[in-house]
């Protein structure tokens, strides 16, 4: 029929000589061509989506079972990444590990302090400040990972050796904190740098939630002669206490994955450190960037199982964080 | 808010002895002061922990101070709140630090000839040479990941918001969800995979699948949340005068959100313009000048930031650039910030309130 109708200055109405039989279909609704080829490009444009994910699974999996079936070691308990072996050893054991423990670290730091910020901005700031601030943390949240990698190989590995020598003077004991006077590329960097990139997420979905809170409630509190902190702890927080967690995941699901930033501050090898000072270790994606370059064919294969690997893990971890966040519909950290 | 109202409350005879308003600046002093003090006696010479000391003393102090003067319910509240302050200048600090760094080391070599010159001929220690075969990259990349994420992701937006029910459009929306949170090197090493499949070597446009691949999910979510935006009146009154659901779709309901769309767009265009490992993956670096994204290696500002970074052995001439590509990406990120968020508020859709 009519698709090249698209001149704007032909009135909009009615289609030139509908035949009754067009019109009793136009009256029901989606049988014009138009609007079939528009539903049509619509639903592929998102199917379209579907089948990407599907194909990052599949053709991650196939690649990966290339590598992993000549692997002469166990893939997931090895200690080392020897591709260029003739009987190739290569394991994730130490990259889950270190992936693992510089996001916990970075979750340590920053979900508490992004709360804090998060209820800053709703609950404590004067009112002329909570737009400025909201703006600080997206500065913080637009500034690219690479940046922050270099800002903090150059700028933050130098000022940590203080902190080093202070944890380890007097925390040195319990064997985590020991630091054998190395340059500060260790594990407790990675993730205080991690900690300082995720914040701006975790704080962005919980002053969301947060702002949600039912305002009565804080009132009547009010009322009764609750403090504010008081008023917080007991009507804030219970409420948005979901989405602080999906927040912290979603969070997390970026710590996990980040690479440039651990890239460049950490000083890798394939030891498991019971110290996180001492430098060390590695994670996924860093092992990823910085082996690629003198990777094989081979040895590209085996890189992309261990992607597989991290691929699953922030499925999973932002899947059950979008489940939690399912229940509230209107936000998302998709903006954040 | 009305409860910041209550904290400055006049005091009444119905209220418990409270601290003068002024005790905070008076605490936040004299603690600036001890911790000072302490810091020079003590002759430590980093600056980091003389504000630590201080915070400490603040917090501390306050509590003592007001669970003596007005109870311990008001102190823990006066602790909350000094904590809270704390968290936020603990946040600010990180980031003042970065721009200021970025902003002084970088104007070093940033120039006019550093923007036009590639380094082609310059070797990784030497000091000169420039950005200008990054920035093509960069564009080049970054423009033919938009060409495909944007279309794809607005239409998939439209299907969902103006189609969609049923189990495909909730299937949709999770995996949306899930792929934003897809980190940047997986879908690199998707695209690795594909190249593995053909034996392609690197070239600019695989890099744009990928940004494209990270971009989709942002642009659909943005684009979702300015569509329920518009009136439903709107839509009602054109699907009324018997114009047909598509037309009404380009020609009522996307103009009306055109402005949001605009933005999330923008947005999106400015995070993946800081991506660097799929780069790394797929476009893999270039000294050179290359115009053509299909055929060869290209660069790209971020991956020649982590280059200059990386194989420069600690050259500060090589950190210099690096510093320089910084300002230069990070001024070109905000600077679409504020572009997108200037024209949020300008064309913000009027929903009639």
């Amino acid at each position: 029929m009519d698709i090249s109708t698209k001149n704007p200055e032909e009135a909009p109405p009615p289609t030139p000589e509908p035949s009754t039989a067009e019109r009793k279909r136009t009256a029901r609704g989606a049988t014009r061509p138009g609007d079939r080829i528009f539903l049509g490009i619509s639903r592929g444009s998102g199917i379209l989506l579907l089948v990407i994910m599907a194909a990052i699974a599949v053709f991650l999996t196939y690649r990966a079972s290339l590598a992993i079936s000549k692997d002469h070691a166990n893939f997931l308990t090895t200690f080392e990444w020897n591709t260029g072996l003739v009987p190739p050893k290569f394991g994730i054991a130490v990259l889950a590990f270190g992936t693992v423990v510089s996001s916990i670290i970075a979750m340590v730091i920053a979900v508490p302090i992004a709360v804090a910020i998060a209820l800053f901005t709703t609950h404590y700031a004067p009112r002329r400040l909570r737009g400025p601030v909201s703006y600080v943390i997206d500065l913080l949240a637009a500034v690219p990972s690479i940046v922050y990698g270099l800002w903090g190989a150059l700028i933050l590995v130098p000022h940590m050796i203080g902190l080093f020598g202070w944890l380890n003077d007097y925390f040195g004991w319990t064997g985590i904190f020991s630091w054998e006077e190395g340059a500060p590329r260790s594990m407790l960097t990675v993730g205080i740098l991690l900690a300082i990139m995720i914040l701006p997420i975790i704080t962005n979905v919980s002053r969301e939630v947060f702002r949600q809170a039912p305002q009565m409630i804080e009132e009547a509190a009010l009322a009764l002669g609750a403090t504010r902190w008081e008023v917080i702890r007991m009507a804030v927080i219970p409420f948005g206490r979901s989405g602080v967690i999906s927040a912290s995941m979603l969070g997390l699901g970026r710590a996990l994955g980040e690479t440039m930033a651990v890239a460049t501050v950490l000083s890798p090898d394939f030891i498991i450190h019971a110290s996180l000072l001492n430098p060390g270790g590695g994670t996924f994606a860093q092992n990823i960037a910085s082996k690629f370059s003198e990777a094989t064919p081979f040895g590209r294969d085996a890189l992309i199982a261990s992607g597989l690997v991290l691929f699953v893990i922030t499925l999973l971890v932002n899947g059950a964080a979008r489940l939690i966040i399912a229940r509230r519909a209107e936000y998302s950290g998709a903006n954040a | 808010m009305s409860n910041a109202a209550v904290a400055d409350k006049p005091v009444s005879t119905l209220q418990g002895a409270t601290l003068p308003k002024w005790s905070p600046y008076a605490i936040a002093g004299g603690s600036i002061v001890v911790a000072v003090l302490i810091g020079l006696l003590g002759s430590l010479d980093s600056k980091i922990q003389w504000g630590l000391i201080a915070a400490i003393l603040f917090v501390v102090g306050t509590y003592v101070i007001a669970a003596r003067v007005e109870g311990s319910r008001q102190a823990k509240d006066r602790i909350a709140t000094s904590l809270v302050w704390v968290a936020f200048l603990l946040a600010v600090v990180p980031l003042v630090s970065l721009l200021w760094t970025t902003i002084a080391r970088g104007v070093k070599v940033l120039d006019i000839y550093f923007l036009t010159h590639s380094m082609g001929v310059v070797g990784d220690t030497e000091p000169g040479g420039g950005i200008y075969h990054a920035i093509i990259g960069s564009l080049e990349q970054v423009g033919l990941a938009t060409l495909i994420g944007a279309p794809i992701g607005v239409l998939t937006a439209i299907y969902l918001v103006e189609y969609g029910q049923g189990k495909l459009s909730k299937a949709i929306t999770f995996f949306v969800d899930v792929m934003t949170g897809i980190p940047s090197i997986v879908a690199g090493l998707f695209i690795l995979s594909l190249m593995l499949m053909w034996d392609m070597q690197p070239f600019g446009f695989a890099g744009s699948c990928a940004l494209a691949i990270l971009m989709m999910p942002v642009v659909v979510r943005s684009t979702e949340e300015m569509l329920k935006l518009v009136p439903n009146e709107l839509r009602e009154a054109s699907l009324a005068l018997g114009i047909p659901k598509w037309r009404t779709i380009l020609k009522v309901v996307l103009p009306t959100a055109i402005g949001g769309i605009t933005t999330g767009i923008m947005l999106s265009v400015a995070r993946i313009a800081g991506e660097t490992a799929p780069v790394l993956l797929l476009v893999f670096g270039n000294p050179f000048i290359n115009n053509d994204p299909f055929h060869g290696a290209q660069a790209s500002l971020p991956l020649y930031i982590y280059q200059q970074f990386a194989q420069s052995a600690g050259s500060g001439a090589a950190y210099d650039r690096a510093w320089a590509a910084s300002l230069t990406l990070i001024a070109f990120v905000m600077i679409l910030n504020l572009v997108a968020r200037g024209i949020a508020r300008w064309k913000a859709p009027k929903t009639g309130r």
